[in-house]
């Protein structure tokens, strides 16, 4: 059992710091500031890394602490769940929150909403807590909400600018999609169990499948529990950006970068990998969830991977890089692998962290520019970023022993061995591929950025230099994690191991004895040390990497022939599949277009003309006006209203009787 | 003897007097405040007979309070008059006309 | 025998200096009428036994109240004549109602309980029963709050009063109070540099 005032502390320390630096900052001093804010978020994350240790021990809590709404038998209680899951979110969450809060200190300094930027971040961090350490799919969907909400404001955090605002709308907006999906998720497992409570609605799952439950939706019978998880995915495409609701993450970049690292890449979007992997019990019924889950999963990593090679903004590559490694997770997922899709979450995290921070850097250091056109040979003026970065790239392109690859290995394996037909067939072509090209665009980012040839604009030359030690420092600590966190994984925490005694993560997601894909990828004995010398991935990432030092160190007019040979494809990929203008076209438009006629007929013509100045007010004012009449202001008027109705009464009292 | 049906017609005549001084002086205040005072009487002159008919001394103690209200009124009122006729010159009702809506 | 002589004379004499009161031209006669009209319902009130109201109404609202309208009548100059044009021009529709409102209150006083049988008369007090020992027993007891408001009520009608028609007059001086209390050595004494 763990000291409840100890995990209540953990969420409770940055919603604290929040409150104080969001509705006191305009008085503190910008140190005070984020002394404040970093402070509390360093204990949290030391106190996770405690519980962690604890739960590592076989530690675990379940438990209510207050009840939040009552209403008959509606009950919706404040509780928390603290298992292996949690708590390797937990620790996730709160070191790269950590770090990100400690390289604001440097990349925000002097920026006019710095301690709203604080107050903001902290306040992410409690709702990202909330949204993990919750024990009811309410508290989940608070902590869905509330991340939703800090990932608007502080997307449009630099809110002069117009792209920014229209960017903070664009990520509210989709996100709305979702949450409609996952809200009548959540109903829909109201509705069926009664309950919001994880275990007890787990438990009942199998019950609620053997019945045989159906419903009928959009004339396609479905089991509810299909229903449910569909429902509920809908809510994770939103919030984790996928195809097709990947719309608002690359838009999302407009935001300052540490947000970039800590909301976009690291944790938030992940909130639906781990609702799915909470889920597990109830997506493990369905196959049709799982299948749906695979192939957008598969379609997202694919096509984002696909888009990520031609940009050429260094914030969108390592956006689109992020849907990408999301749709790896959730193909994880989808073949019952969610162990391993949760432990990508966790290895993503921090070397995709570290690639937006040191991204991060590199802007910092030209002046806000984050055109890779326009840099180049940064190496020398920056060691300490490109060291880092180089080897978040090398971990993202999945080379050994760097933390990416051990994960995204493993979900490769895992859909490998899974046989689910043409499902399994697509998305292990579109994990494999993908696996090409993010080592390619990565790399190309990476050698158009600090190698190449040198294409920094005059002015901003003087201004070259490595950043300070607050923006470095995080960076370091972060490549640490890109180093190992991969093989502490799979060698210390046994994640691989499909027996639930010795795996880490045992039995906190449900998997189907006939689902499992690692019972299936031991069973293969992949597991030689050298064993990746002789798997596809490794050797597909490496060549990303040979192509791209081909094209952009040695033969460098080589991209510019290719990219004019295969015009049509490349323009079709410069603007992303064209998404955006789709929807422009079949969603924007005829919305404005609806919208504009509302406002003209609706509202001028027919409320504020018609019953407005025409029916409502009209006949009010007519009516005063006639009303207005009957006091004239004489008294003698007044006494002969009152002795009239004196009269009257008199009178109707006589004639009763 | 007298019964109580008489002193409630007396009462009524007072009342109907008042009334109609009501209605025929309606430029006057003074007259206006009089004929209040009258209707006033014709109540007083009710409750004093339901008080003795009745053997209820509560009757008269409501003639006290009627008279103190009244008395009040006429004071207020009068100082009123005597306000305003220091501003306009004149007593007449159809002056006071500015509360009109 | 007596006592129905002196109702219909005191009735009689009421009703016709009502009349008075609305009728006259003169708005001096009007009050003086008030007066007697006053003066004889009094003197139905000690009909009714209640001499202590009777008293009251006499010192009370012939002593002060009417006092106080002759006094008003008089100060105002006020071509009172003129107010009366017109005067017979509402008489149908005023007659009518007070008709109509006599009639009706004649037929409900007549009527039911209040019929000459409804009520019969209980006879005078005793001679050693004090009329206003009674009304002072109840006014302290049962109505003392009332009585206390009613206080208030003249109290607040008094100040009202005052306030309505006090008038600064600008030539005279007053003083100003508060500004002589909080006068500071400063105020008094300016140093001037010669």
């Amino acid at each position: 059992m763990l000291n409840t005032t100890e995990l209540l502390a953990i969420p409770a320390l940055p919603l604290i710091a929040s409150l104080i630096v969001g509705l006191f900052g305009w008085a503190l001093k910008e140190k005070l500031s984020h002394s404040i804010t970093t402070g509390s978020v360093i204990i949290s994350a030391l106190l996770s890394v405690h519980i962690f240790i604890q739960v590592l021990g076989g530690a675990s809590f379940y438990g209510n602490f207050w009840t939040w709404m009552l209403s008959d038998t509606f009950v919706v209680p404040v509780g928390m769940m603290i298992d292996q899951l949690t708590a390797i979110m937990m620790i996730t969450v709160t070191i790269v929150s950590a770090c990100v809060h400690i390289y604001t200190i440097g990349y925000m300094h002097g920026d006019p909403g710095y301690s709203r930027f604080f107050a903001y971040i902290s306040g992410f961090t409690f709702s990202m807590l909330v949204l993990v350490m919750g024990n009811n799919f309410f508290t989940l969907f608070f902590g869905w909400e509330a991340v939703g909400l800090v990932s608007y404001l502080l997307i449009g955090f630099w809110f002069k600018r117009e792209s920014a605002n229209f960017a903070a709308l664009k990520a509210f907006i989709v996100n709305r999609i979702g949450d409609f999906g996952f809200m009548v998720g959540i109903l829909a497992i109201w509705y069926y169990f009664g309950t919001f409570d994880y275990r007890e609605v787990f438990d009942q799952v199998p019950a609620l499948v053997a019945q045989g439950e159906t419903l009928h939706f959009l004339s396609w019978e479905m089991s509810a529990i299909t229903f449910i998880c569909l429902a509920l995915f809908v809510g994770a495409m939103g919030k984790s950006g996928q195809v097709p609701l990947h719309v608002w993450l690359p838009d999302s970049m407009e935001g300052p970068t540490p947000i970039s690292a800590l909301i976009h890449a690291a944790t938030m979007v992940t909130a639906g990998v781990f609702m799915v992997a909470r889920c597990s019990p109830m997506f493990e019924y369905s196959e049709t969830a799982l299948a749906a889950v695979i192939i957008v999963g598969a379609v997202t990593a694919w096509m984002c991977a696909t888009i990520g090679l031609v940009q050429n903004d260094i914030k969108r590559v390592i956006a689109y890089s992020t849907c990408s490694q999301l749709g790896y997770m959730f193909v994880a997922c989808g073949v019952s692998a969610y162990s391993v899709g949760i432990f990508h979450l966790m290895t993503h995290a921090y070397f995709k962290a570290l690639l937006f921070l040191a991204a991060g850097s590199v802007i910092h250091a030209v002046l806000a520019e984050q055109d890779i056109r326009k840099m180049g040979q940064l190496k020398k003026y920056m060691p300490i970023t490109y060291i880092t970065m180089l080897i978040a790239a090398l971990a993202l392109s999945g080379v050994p022993p760097f933390a990416g690859f051990w994960s995204k290995d493993l979900i490769i394996e895992a859909v490998a061995v899974r046989e689910l037909g043409w499902i399994g067939d697509f998305a292990y072509f579109a994990v494999l591929s993908g696996v090409f090209m993010t080592a390619f665009y990565t790399f190309r980012m990476f050698f158009l950025t600090f190698h190449n040839s040198d294409r920094v604009p005059a002015k901003v030359k003087p201004h070259l230099h490595e950043s300070p030690k607050v923006i470095t420092i995080p960076l370091v600590l972060l490549a640490i994690g890109a180093l190992f966190s991969g093989a502490w994984g799979v060698l210390g925490l046994d994640i691989a191991n499909p027996n639930a005694a010795q795996n880490f993560f045992c039995s906190s997601m449900f998997v189907l004895p006939e689902h499992n894909p690692l019972i299936l990828i031991a069973e293969e004995g992949h597991h030689a040390w050298y064993h990746f010398l002789f798997s596809a991935p490794f050797w597909l990432s490496l060549s990303g990497i040979g192509l791209a030092y081909a094209m952009y160190l040695r033969e460098t007019d080589m991209p510019a022939k290719l990219a004019a040979a295969v015009k049509p494809v490349y323009t079709f990929l410069l603007n992303k599949w064209y998404w955006d203008e789709l929807y422009a076209k079949t969603l924007m438009r005829p919305a404005q277009i609806l919208g504009r006629w509302l406002w003209q007929q609706g509202d001028l013509a027919m409320i504020d003309k018609g019953m407005i100045h025409g029916g409502v007010v009209g006949s009010v004012l007519a009516g005063m006006q006639r009303m207005r009449a009957a006091q004239t202001g004489y008294v003698y008027h007044y006494a002969f209203a009152m002795i009239i109705g004196v009269f009257a009464a008199l009178t109707y009292l006589v004639l009763k009787g | 003897m007298v019964t109580l049906s008489s002193y409630l017609a007396v009462a009524a005549c007072l009342f109907a007097i008042g009334i109609i001084g009501l209605f025929l002086n309606r430029k006057n205040v003074i007259i206006i405040l009089m004929c209040i005072e009258l209707i006033l009487l014709a109540v007083n002159i009710n409750l004093a007979a339901f008080s003795y008919f009745l053997q209820n001394l509560d009757g008269q103690i409501f003639i006290f309070f009627v008279l103190t209200v009244a008395a009040s009124e006429v004071a207020v009122g009068l100082a009123i008059l005597v306000a305003f006729y220091r501003n306009r010159r004149s007593i007449n009702v159809d002056d006071i006309n500015t509360l009109q809506g | 025998m007596i006592e129905l002589g002196f109702f219909y004379l005191f009735s009689g004499l009421a009703v016709v200096s009502a009349l008075g009161v609305v009728l006259s031209r003169n708005t001096v006669h009007s009050v003086i009428s008030l007066i007697f009209c006053f003066f004889n319902a009094a003197a139905l009130f000690f009909l009714l036994d209640a001499e202590f109201i009777g008293i009251i109404l006499i010192l009370v609202y012939v002593g002060a109240v009417m006092v106080l309208f002759m006094f008003v009548v008089m100060m105002l100059e006020v071509n009172f004549a003129g107010l009366r044009e017109g005067m017979l021009q509402y008489l149908p529709v005023g007659g009518l109602v007070a008709l109509v409102l006599f009639i009706e209150i004649v037929a409900a006083a007549g009527s039911g309980v209040f019929s000459p049988t409804g009520i019969p008369d209980p006879g005078h007090a005793a001679q050693h029963v004090n009329n206003t020992v009674e009304i002072g027993k109840l006014l302290y007891t049962k109505y003392l709050l009332g009585f206390e408001i009613a206080a208030i009520v003249l109290l607040v009608a008094l100040v009202g009063a005052v306030v309505l028609t006090l008038r600064v007059r600008k030539d005279a001086k007053y003083q100003n109070i508060s500004k002589q209390v909080n006068v500071n050595p400063d105020d008094r004494m300016r140093k001037v540099k010669m």
